[in-house]
């Protein structure tokens, strides 16, 4: 009964790190800040453990931790904008695009470009696999919130892929593109 | 407004299954890589830590 209690969620953390690091990669853009992060969330997580309800879904919990530590820290240092290939399109290998599939690259692009809460929410709801309910729980919004913002970041992405009309965006003005993205990330919207 | 509403619908459906596979792919591109050596030093810090700090029977009395 000793240390090998596996219903001890403080056990149950090394296994949640891999999933946390790819939210906080996709929150954060860079690798080192991410891992900062990650680290922030663990020492919180454990030393708030009791407040945590078994019941309940610890990755939720601990995303929720992330999530909220991204954002106050995002608060306070204003980060400036990187540039626009990103950390993903900088550190991923680079796939090619099979029919219908897009282009990883200018994929990543694109979402790079996202603003933190667009990324976010898609990432929770279209790839990591948890429901809007969920999701709404851990950005503390409603679910119509999380709904509507999720559809906006598609159009975003699908906007900024031009994927609604034959146009191809990343061919010819890659810096009037990025410098109106830049823009837009630097007021916030 | 004037837009042919089924052909649209489905052309949508299936950007949306193609942004969805992407998605995923970054998120599983992120979640293969390795993991820094930090986190498992922290967590065994940490745990050595309370360990320490429990003294001893650490079931006991929750303090």
């Amino acid at each position: 009964m000793n240390d090998l209690t596996p219903r001890d969620p403080r056990d149950r953390l090394a296994e949640a790190i891999p999933k946390l690091r790819a939210f906080a990669i996709s929150l954060a853009r860079d690798v080192s800040a991410a891992d900062d992060l990650v680290q922030d969330t663990i020492l919180k997580a454990w030393s708030n453990m009791d407040k945590f309800d078994p019941a309940t879904n610890l990755d939720a919990w601990l995303f929720t931790i992330l999530r909220n530590t991204f954002y106050s820290s995002l608060r306070k240092t204003r980060r400036e904008v990187q540039d626009s290939d990103g950390v993903h399109a900088a550190r991923l290998s680079v796939k090619p695009a099979h029919d219908g599939t897009l282009a990883l690259k200018e994929f990543h692009r694109a979402f790079d470009q996202l603003s933190p809460e667009h990324r976010e929410v898609l990432i929770l709801v279209g790839a990591s696999g948890f429901s809007c309910e969920e999701a709404a729980g851990m950005m503390g919004v409603a679910i119509g919130t999380v709904k509507s913002r999720a559809s906006r970041a598609r159009k975003r992405l699908t906007e900024m892929l031009h994927l609604s009309d034959g146009e191809d965006l990343f061919s010819g003005s890659d810096g009037a593109t990025q410098a109106v993205v830049l823009r837009s990330a630097a007021t916030g919207t | 407004m004037t837009k042919e509403k089924g052909e649209d619908g489905a052309n949508r459906r299936a950007i949306r299954e193609q942004i969805d596979e992407n998605l995923k792919r970054v998120y599983r591109d992120s979640l293969s890589e390795e993991l820094p050596d930090r986190f498992r030093d922290l967590l065994a810090q940490l745990k050595a830590r309370d360990d320490t700090s429990q003294g001893g029977t650490g079931q006991g009395g929750a303090g």
